[in-house]
């Protein structure tokens, strides 16, 4: 039973890493992590299940409250870029 | 008792599987970056409400099936929350829907 | 079937790998290697390891991310190009150790095999004295802080040390109210929604710190694990108010203090159990009895441990930070 959903979520796993690979652009790539991020955390509920193992499921709760810090970094990133970005070309024009 | 619970968990676990693999597949061959969100999102929200609570009826009234509630609240509180900031950081940078802005592609960073 | 699983996730670890390789964006690379963090904690989980696999989640999923992202902030985005020349002496010097090394693996035994030297060498009798002498479920955490103190010792200290020379490199006091942007205002002022959520989990971070800091002895867990979820806690708080306003909370003072606090407290346990008769780093004469000596100076040195990682994770956030870009 749980063996289904298990290959499921590691194909999926799969695809959303193609999808990284692939780009094109860099929110594709963050949308691959998060959604990789959140196959980890259902997969590791799964797989405690699976072994039989649920006192592990703190493993999963972990990256449920974790994986959102990555985005808000990134989000961060970007404005911080487009910052730099913005001032470059201002020193560049005077 | 036993068997129906069982039926339905392997129920709701397997349809909740296919969902996850069907957005994985759009998230790989939608056009572009929207539709992919779109298609990914699926995995985000009903992919976890119905694996999780499938587990939940396996473990019956437990600690695990509380860490499993705290869990499902987590994603369904952070996974769309991501989706919409990435959507918006994506719209305020100039992708437009419909196509890639060449302005946010790697090569060019 | 669970072998399938692990040869599947090690195949893709192996092609995240050569794809961070081969990439010449550092911000591609930055993500490729979130990816593989958590490829990396589902492999753990696979071979039971759920204390290391705990670590990686809290340290490679949050924080790792965050330290690669400002590092980057203060960088160039793409890598230089490779040197051409060498490259066919590096070529052969990797093939070579390739081969070395899978020739070696052929004397290795079965993954998991019971009669494998490893289980036969110290395993049993560390299985059988946790229940003897410490009487706590998690094996990891006997061997980690009791049997094996010393190496837990040295690894708080490598932690340190690590902080200090990173705070070196990177501190300028003198520097930090130069940047212009960075001082009092608002962090993600478009972004709304994520800001409410974040503010929201700010809270069970924390809590679900402590927790992983004093369930340790009874599931997966301990001080390291906690250090980083405190400290991802406070990042989130930064991010998403400024670190102006992460450093009235816990200003650099105290988390200097707090780096070496858990540092002397690990140290100082050890020393108590000289003074009172014991070795160094002999819990049992903590207390008159001496499981409940042990179990007391686990509990103990995993506070100095959870201290010092929270410590030195927070400085070199702040010490990106205050370069003014991130």
């Amino acid at each position: 039973m749980y063996h289904a959903v298990t290959i499921a979520l590691l194909v999926t796993m799969a695809l959303a890493l193609l999808r990284a690979l692939l780009g094109p652009s860099v929110y594709d790539r963050v949308l691959a992590v998060n959604m990789i991020g959140t196959k980890t955390v259902l997969l590791l509920a799964v797989l405690s299940f699976l072994f039989g193992r649920p006192d592990f499921l703190d493993l999963a709760l972990a990256y449920a409250l974790i994986n959102f810090i990555g985005v808000l970094a990134v989000l961060e990133f970007f404005r911080v870029r487009a910052e730099q970005d913005k001032s470059d070309s201002n020193v560049e024009n005077r | 008792m036993d068997t129906l619970l069982d039926i339905l968990s392997w129920l709701l676990l397997t349809t909740g599987g296919i969902f996850v693999f069907a957005g994985g597949l759009g998230a790989l061959r939608m056009p572009d970056l929207y539709t992919r969100m779109h298609a990914a999102s699926v995995t985000d929200s009903i992919g976890p409400i119905l694996i999780i609570t499938g587990i939940m009826l396996q473990s019956g009234l437990a600690l695990a099936s509380v860490k499993l509630v705290a869990i499902l609240l987590f994603l369904l509180l952070a996974g769309p929350t991501a989706s919409n900031a990435l959507a918006s950081a994506a719209l305020l940078s100039g992708y437009k829907p419909g196509g890639p802005a060449s302005s946010t592609q790697d090569a060019e960073k | 079937m669970t072998i399938v699983f692990g040869v599947f996730l090690l195949t893709l670890m192996l092609i995240t790998a050569i794809a961070i390789v081969r990439t010449q964006n550092l911000f591609v690379a930055v993500m490729l290697s979130g990816i593989f963090s958590l490829l990396l904690a589902s492999n753990f989980f696979l071979l039971d390891a759920a204390d290391v696999a705990l670590t990686e989640a809290a340290v490679g999923a949050g924080i790792s991310t965050v330290l690669y992202l400002s590092a980057l902030a203060l960088s160039a985005e793409n890598e230089r190009a490779p040197y051409s020349s060498h490259r066919l002496i590096a070529l052969a010097v990797v093939s070579v150790t390739a081969l070395l090394v899978i020739y070696a693996t052929f004397d290795q035994p079965r993954v998991g095999d019971p009669a494998a030297p490893v289980h036969q060498h110290v395993a049993p009798w560390y299985l059988e004295m946790t229940r003897d002498a410490i009487d706590i479920p998690n094996v990891v955490t006997a061997v980690l802080s009791s049997f094996r103190g010393y190496d837990t010792l040295g690894e708080v200290f490598v932690v340190f040390t690590a902080g200090i020379g990173v705070l070196f490199l990177l501190d300028k006091p003198g520097a930090r109210h130069g940047g212009t942007q960075t001082v009092g205002r608002v962090r993600l002022r478009h972004y709304l929604i994520p800001r409410l959520v974040g503010r929201m989990l700010i809270p069970f971070i924390l809590l679900f710190g402590l927790y992983v800091q004093f369930h340790g002895e009874y599931g997966p867990g301990g001080g390291f694990q906690a250090g980083a979820l405190i400290a991802a806690s406070i990042i989130l708080y930064a991010l998403l108010e400024g670190e102006t306003r992460a450093l009235q909370a816990l200003p650099r003072r105290l988390l200097t203090l707090l780096i070496a606090s858990g540092a002397l407290l690990y140290g100082g346990v050890g020393v108590a159990g000289m003074l009172l008769g014991g070795n160094f780093l002999d819990y049992s004469v903590l207390a008159s009895d001496p499981v409940k000596g042990q179990q007391l100076g686990i509990i103990l040195i995993e506070a100095g441990v959870g201290i010092t990682v929270t410590g030195v994770l927070l400085s070199v956030f702040h010490a990106f930070a205050a370069r003014g870009r991130f």
